[in-house]
């Protein structure tokens, strides 16, 4: 069957089962959105900014593990997109972003809005083509599909000139692609599984340190197996959270820089660390001098440049997480950590995360307010983010699509949502990209248009994406948008308080932010101011009533309050600030 | 840091260089030379890049390197037994007083006169990197105008015996000779 190059386009994404693109037209790319306006199983979300695009596609990936699709024109639509795929890059998303290009012909002739895409994204993709000939196209997307979602998934980007979506072609789409370059390893070796599963038997203080690679390879299950098996104590990284419930007695909740005081301590303390699908970064390692100095280190990981990058191990597996995993766990027995565990225990007594909100101090997991701590609290602090944060987690049990922009806010909700299910957490974690929450719960919601989906953003981080209110109103998406405001930006406020003797440059947001309730009503969604503590809850109420457009919650909350425990940057666990 | 001479088999298509040349300066490898041609596949090239760095980092450059996927096959041939080549030519300063002893320099390196006039001679030299350093040592008094070098390609020998050549093996004749003239001129 002949078919012009944008209908072998479109056949293609459904050929793999896509059924929304999230996209922003141009001149180069009409000639696929004339198709588009014709095609009725594939639905089209028509962004307000190309970066929108992408993390709505980075959302709606991250949601359901299949890949997100974003179309573009472009020059100028095409770089938008560079922050969205770099974002998904270290995340390692599966994302495919389709940018039109100017003819052939004119390709290097510094033609109207022509950039050279292949090469500003080839940094920050998993692979990119640039297709020249019409007859190319079917195959060149049966490989990008095939490569950006197997391995280590991540973005692949696809430029395809507009006489080459104008020209014709057979088109016959292919099997799955034989690529000689790539071939990515799966299965783990057997030798060094039945290595893992001694190593883990036989040791006294092991922690599990499960980070986003579990999530990505649906090895949730089991993680938990594995702990509770081994009964061996569980962090996550902030990629990882949900892979084990953290209101398991095994959960060492969240490591790393803003991680709670008993994981760090513990990875610090054990003689067999395993890593499972993370990945050492510095916000998990601090001092690589000083990090776990006394363990063996086993790390399972399905990109072999993950291994011994950053921590020398004992024991590397190549493999899927998932496929590791169900070899070793019946290979492993339940080790003697009674001890270990009632030491953690203490810790977790003596070092639990704490918030002072209005009343007196709160510690997790405790009800209310511990009355003796009392006078230890702020009696006068406006309304407390942690609190607010705990609140909602608590009111929607934990269940709803967590999505979070970058700073201040993202640590709370990492510290205070507490999370049970895999998928649950949509966060820029690598890239740690402002202007992400939004348009990324707008992907979740497209996922799951029935599930509750709130973003925990900040007044800084909002304003980055905040063109994207009028997408997620015009499709009619009851996102909630739980807005931390302190006016500042929070999190780099923090550390010039903190390490910069509190020399404040360029932080403070209190003069110029809008009336975020306004801003909302203008958009047509629904703008709710909160103060208190205490109207926290009703506000909420009221705003999951509302199921056809999105609610910005605007909580005022205090000004100058830092996020903690901190390790501070490059510091060692030891050098943790507890507050 | 030691020098390690990474080979490759790379898909043959657009944009390949570049994204080996960019991986190398995204994550601050070194490159020291850089070789490519077709290879013996169709549709392949081989690439011999020479780098410098400790373990750690030639394991991440390999493994880098391996992440592309227009990148087929990396070995990494130091330690191994292989074959290591460089071209280069020299055009050198040769007036009728000069010319002749530049013409015993080039004999005794095994090197073509590929042209010559009045005032200059082009010589043509083949060999590892020492070779091609001697030589250009040796004319450099005659006064160099330019050099162009390829850059070293290697193979692995087919034989996979790990022998290294004994202390005691001779010294090529052009490492004898060169030592003689370095002698001489002195």
């Amino acid at each position: 069957m002949e078919l012009s190059g944008a209908e072998i386009v479109i056949e293609c994404l459904k050929q793999e089962g896509v059924d929304v693109v999230f996209g922003y037209p141009g001149g180069v790319v009409i000639p696929t959105y004339d198709v588009i306006q014709r095609t009725t199983e594939l639905k089209h979300i028509l962004v307000r900014h190309e970066q929108g695009a992408t993390h709505m596609a980075d959302g709606y990936a991250r949601a359901t593990g299949k890949p997100g699709v974003v179309l573009v024109s472009s020059g100028p639509g095409a770089t938008n997109t560079v922050t969205g795929i770099a974002t998904a890059y270290m995340d390692s998303i599966p994302m495919i972003v389709i940018t039109g290009q100017v003819p052939v012909h004119l390709i290097g002739n510094d033609a109207f809005q022509e950039s050279d895409t292949v090469g500003i994204t080839r940094p920050i993709t998993k692979h990119n083509f640039l297709i020249k000939e019409t007859e190319d196209i079917a195959q060149v997307f049966a490989e990008a599909f095939h490569i950006a979602t197997t391995g280590r998934p991540g973005p692949v980007l696809i430029d395809v000139p507009k006489d080459v979506q104008v020209g014709t072609a057979e088109f016959a789409y292919p099997e799955r692609p034989d690529i000689r370059g790539y071939k990515p390893r799966t299965e783990g070796h057997p030798r060094q599984i039945r290595k893992a599963a001694e190593m883990l038997t036989s040791a006294s203080r092991p922690v599990i340190y499960v980070g986003g690679g579990a999530i990505i390879s649906e090895a949730s299950e089991e993680v938990r197996a594995l702990a509770r098996k081994l009964n061996a104590p569980v962090t996550t990284t902030l990629m990882g959270l949900g892979a084990f419930p953290e209101n398991d007695p095994l959960s060492l909740k969240m490591l790393g820089m803003h991680g709670t005081w008993y994981a760090n301590t513990a990875v610090m303390m054990c003689d067999l660390l395993v890593c499972i699908g993370a990945r050492f970064d510095d916000r998990v390692t601090g001092n690589l001098e000083e990090f776990s100095p006394n363990s063996k280190k086993i790390h399972i990981d399905i990109d072999p440049s993950s291994l011994n990058k950053n921590v020398r191990v004992d024991l590397p597996i190549v493999g899927d997480v998932k496929n590791v995993l169900q070899q070793l766990v019946p290979l492993v027995e339940r080790a003697d950590t009674e001890e270990w565990l009632q030491l953690i225990d203490e810790w977790k007594r003596d070092h639990p995360l704490t918030y002072a909100n209005t009343i007196g101090v709160h510690e997790e997991g405790l009800e209310g307010v511990d009355r003796e701590t009392v006078e230890k609290g702020t009696d006068h602090l406006p309304l407390c983010a942690q609190y607010a944060i705990e609140r909602i987690g608590q009111l929607t049990k934990g269940e709803a699509f967590v999505v979070t922009d970058v700073g201040q806010h993202q640590m709370w909700a990492a510290q205070w949502y507490g999370f049970s299910n895999p998928r649950s957490m949509v966060t820029s974690g690598g890239l740690g990209t402002m202007g992400f929450g939004l348009p990324a719960a707008i992907g979740a919601q497209f996922a799951f248009p029935d599930r509750e989906v709130i973003v925990f953003s900040g007044d800084g981080s909002i304003q980055m994406n905040i063109q994207e209110m009028a997408t997620a109103v015009a499709c009619r998406l009851p996102i909630k948008i739980v807005l931390l405001n302190n006016g500042f930006l929070g999190m780099v406020r923090q550390w010039q308080d903190m390490f910069y003797a509190r020399r404040y440059s360029e932080v403070d947001l209190r003069e110029s932010n809008p009336d975020f309730v306004k801003l909302a009503e203008a958009y047509g969604a629904v703008g709710i101011r909160v103060f208190k503590d205490e109207d926290v809850e009703g506000a909420w109420l009221e705003a999951s009533k509302v199921k056809d457009r999105p609610v910005m919650l605007d909580l005022v909350i205090a000004e100058e309050d830092n996020v903690y425990p901190m390790i501070p940057a490059g510091a060692a666990s030891h050098e943790m600030i507890e507050e | 840091m030691a020098r390690h001479t990474i080979s490759m088999v790379v898909e043959n298509r657009f944009g390949v260089l570049a994204r080996i040349s960019g991986l190398f300066s995204g994550r601050g490898f070194n490159i020291d030379s850089i070789a490519v041609g077709e290879a013996a596949e169709p549709g392949t090239a081989r690439m011999t890049i020479v780098t410098q760095g400790d373990e750690a980092i030639i394991e991440q450059i390999i493994k880098q390197l391996n992440r592309l996927v227009d990148v087929i096959r990396v070995v990494d041939l130091t330690g191994e037994n292989f074959i290591n080549r460089e071209l280069a030519l020299i055009k050198v300063n040769a007036s009728q007083s000069t010319r002749q002893e530049l013409v015993q320099i080039a004999d005794i390196f095994k090197a073509k006169i590929v042209d010559i006039n009045q005032k200059t001679i082009m010589l043509e030299a083949t060999g590892n990197e020492d070779k091609i350093d001697a030589i250009i040592n040796m004319v450099r008094p005659f006064g160099v105008r330019e050099i162009a070098r390829t850059g070293r390609v290697a193979l692995a020998r087919e034989s996979q015996s790990k022998d290294t050549p004994s202390p005691e093996a001779p010294l090529p004749v052009w490492e004898k000779e060169r030592k003689k003239i370095t002698a001489d001129l002195a």
